[in-house]
């Protein structure tokens, strides 16, 4: 035997391990999904039509199958209901994403910019709420953003505000608790790229006449753009379809697809309708994640 | 201005280029005009400058003189304080103490973006999301320059380091030596007043580092620029540098020509630190005319060259170089006017070593100390060499002696 052969049986399976997980635990349940989207509500446990029944025979499964039909997915786009959902979740994930660039530059700037030894600390720092369970931490939340919850007696105490500002159930405090809670995916990839950019290139730019802030926006910036866009996707994508944050701290003037899915899901029993609603979700959710996959490699590629 | 390549000639600012005024238009780029400095100042003056990291003391009150047009090397170990001292002239450190003059101006608390100075980094530190063309245009578009002026120097730049045809790669589309000419390029576009170069040949392989070092040369005789290197490549630094200072610990020991450090070191540091050198302790003994007597400590009488400065000290160090001792099989026949002058050490051959050019020889006296003699191997066929075990004379001119007081 030889020695490219020992080394090549494990390694082919661990290469395949990945996409066995996937088509495992992603690709079959998508496929019970996929079909449910395309049954028809009734009044039964489980509660749609057809069912495929194996022992049944061919005949049976063929005529099952005949019963299959695109009707949810017409509901979808004829609903305003379904539309006006899918849009909030974008302008929220969008709104979301930028305020969290916004705020999670500057910290991963300064991140990266601290003395060797004091960075290990900070990253434990942007790491340590998730030692809090995330539910607990929204309902913190809750309690910060009552009538008389701490904001609103600081803001009070401060002489901010006269009478107390109402902050629940509302899209503001719905975007704090976002913001809060996806803070540290943008931080991270954004400290990872800008910790490891060359401080000579930023010595060079100053070198050739540009100032600090000439330099940053020549050279710094631009070459964090990978870590940018990693960051972005990495808090975008789970924004569209966030459930837990807009139920519990937005008003429930208008609704996020995933608060969507779950009232056709829990509330309507109407399983087929919230499976198409979950499909056309990770139908939108494609484009953002091939382009992820993109940055990423670019990335491992070695940069530029 | 050499008849091929006109074109490259800088005539943008006073000091590198004739002195034709120009209107302010036409050179936006490169240092302000200045006052043509009075023929013995220095085109930059280090003064008593002085830089500690916590408690390491890099760079130890230096002073130096640099002259226009000059090719400087600051040769020295790892952390002797050289990069320290380039670092204060680009701006990117500043110094605790002294004055760094640049022509009538004290620069040491000039931020890097304004001093009309402009650095090649060791690692190159080419903008890899830039172009090689926009790489080069980075400082000229700094400073401002009209966008066609801009073009036309890029592409003087590019044909000055024979670039042409890669404008539009970008730094990971290039080989180590053609990174190298970018950084080159991009650091001479603004025609700066000093060109700092931080060990820019070390990440070359052999060859080309060689071919490198003389286009280096040429171009600064051509462009007429002052260029200070940072090396710790003493062959480098002999190479190119007009004058060499050599650091230790944060000071300047010896700031001379390469011939002068070689052929005459202040001190057995610098000795030791150029090249290879046998070293002979002993006391001086008689002094006739400007000979002078040493017994080393081996119980051998040597008879130097006593330098032009007089030795005051009675304990010194003689110095010879391994290619001045000459070997042979009997003691070399003198003639009169010589004869008690030649120092003559007998001993074995303990190790040849061939190194193709010349051999090494190691020869073993009878005190126990050990002679190291070199020999270029000036014929193919040579049947002159020595083996080892084979009992010789080692032999030298009073004049090849160097006496060190320190």
């Amino acid at each position: 035997m030889s020695a490219r052969s020992i080394f090549a049986r494990p390694a082919r399976l661990a290469a395949i391990a990945p996409y066995l997980w996937m088509a495992l635990f992603f690709l079959v349940p998508f496929g019970f999904v996929l079909k449910i989207s395309l049954s028809q509500t009734a009044i039964a446990q489980p509660p749609y039509v057809p069912l495929f029944d194996l022992t049944a025979g061919w005949a049976a499964s063929k005529a099952a199958l005949a019963e299959l039909s695109l009707d949810n997915f017409k509901l979808l786009v004829s609903d305003s209901l379904y539309i006006s959902s899918y849009l909030r979740s974008i302008f929220v994930a969008v709104t979301s994403t930028a305020i969290l660039l916004l705020i999670g530059y500057p910290i991963a700037y300064g991140m990266a910019r601290l003395p060797q030894r004091w960075q290990p600390i900070a990253m434990m720092l942007v790491i340590v709420p998730f030692w809090t369970s995330f539910l607990i931490r929204i309902y913190a939340w809750i309690n910060i953003l009552q009538h008389d919850g701490l904001l609103n007696k600081v803001l009070l105490a401060l002489h901010i505000v006269s009478t107390p500002v109402v902050w629940l159930s509302t899209d503001t405090a719905m975007y704090i608790g976002i913001v809060y809670s996806y803070l540290p995916f943008m931080i991270l990839p954004l400290y990872a790229t800008l910790a490891k950019m060359d401080g000579a290139l930023i010595e060079a730019a100053s070198d050739l006449g540009a100032s600090p802030g000439r330099a940053f926006w020549l050279v710094t910036f631009p070459l964090s753009l990978p870590g940018v866009g990693a960051g972005a996707l990495l808090c975008f994508i789970p924004i569209v379809g966030e459930f837990v944050i807009p139920d519990l701290l937005a008003g429930s003037g208008s609704m996020m697809i995933g608060q969507t899915l779950w009232l056709e899901f829990f509330t309507n029993k109407d399983w087929p309708v919230a499976s198409a609603a979950a499909v056309v979700l990770l139908l939108l959710l494609i484009p953002p994640l091939l382009l992820y996959d993109r940055l990423q490699r670019r990335t491992l590629r070695g940069g530029s | 201005m050499t008849e091929e390549s006109p074109e490259i000639t800088p005539k943008a600012n006073g000091v590198t280029g004739p002195a034709k005024p120009e209107p302010p238009s036409q050179a936006p780029v490169g240092p302000a005009p200045q006052l043509e400095p009075a023929a013995d100042m220095p085109l930059l003056r280090i003064e008593g400058v002085g830089k500690t990291f916590g408690s390491f003391r890099a760079v130890d009150r230096l002073s130096l003189d640099i002259r226009a047009g000059e090719f400087f090397a600051l040769l020295g170990p790892s952390g002797c304080g050289k990069t320290t001292l380039l670092r204060m002239l680009a701006g990117f450190e500043t110094p605790d103490e002294g004055r760094i003059l640049l022509g009538a101006k004290d620069i040491a608390q000039v931020p890097p973006h304004l001093r009309p100075v402009n650095m090649m980094f060791q690692n190159y530190a080419l903008f890899p999301h830039l172009s090689v063309k926009d790489n080069i245009a980075f400082g000229l578009k700094r400073a401002g320059m009209a966008r066609a002026e801009i073009a036309t120097r890029v592409a003087e730049m590019v044909a000055l380091v024979k670039l042409e045809g890669m404008e539009k790669r970008k730094p990971d589309q290039l080989s180590g030596g053609q990174k190298q000419r970018v950084a080159l390029a991009r650091s001479l576009a603004r025609r700066p007043q000093v060109l700092l170069l931080d060990e820019p040949l070390a990440a070359l392989d052999k060859k080309l580092r060689e071919s490198t070092q003389l286009e280096l040369m040429d171009l600064q005789r051509r462009l007429g620029m002052t260029f200070i290197i940072v090396t710790h490549d003493q062959e480098e630094a002999m190479t190119m540098a007009s004058r060499i200072g050599v650091m230790d610990a944060g000071r300047l020991e010896q700031v001379a020509t390469p011939r002068e450090l070689y052929e005459a070191p202040h001190s057995r540091w610098v000795a030791e630190f150029i090249g290879d050198v046998n070293l002979f302790d002993g006391e001086v003994g008689w002094r006739e005319n400007n000979r002078l007597l040493v017994t080393t400590r081996e119980g051998v009488t040597l008879a130097v060259t006593e330098p032009r400065q007089r030795v005051t000290k009675a304990t010194v160090c003689v110095a010879i170089r391994p290619e001045k001792v000459k070997l042979s099989r009997r003691a070399p026949v003198s003639d009169a006017a010589n004869s008690h002058a030649i120092n003559r050490l007998e001993g074995v051959v303990t190790d040849v070593s061939y190194l193709g050019g010349l051999t090494a020889y190691k020869v073993k006296l009878e005190s126990g100390a050990v002679v190291r003699a070199s020999m270029a191997n000036t014929a193919r066929l040579d049947m002159d060499a020595y083996l080892a075990g084979q009992r010789v004379v080692a032999w030298f001119t009073p004049d090849d002696c160097m006496v060190l007081e320190q």
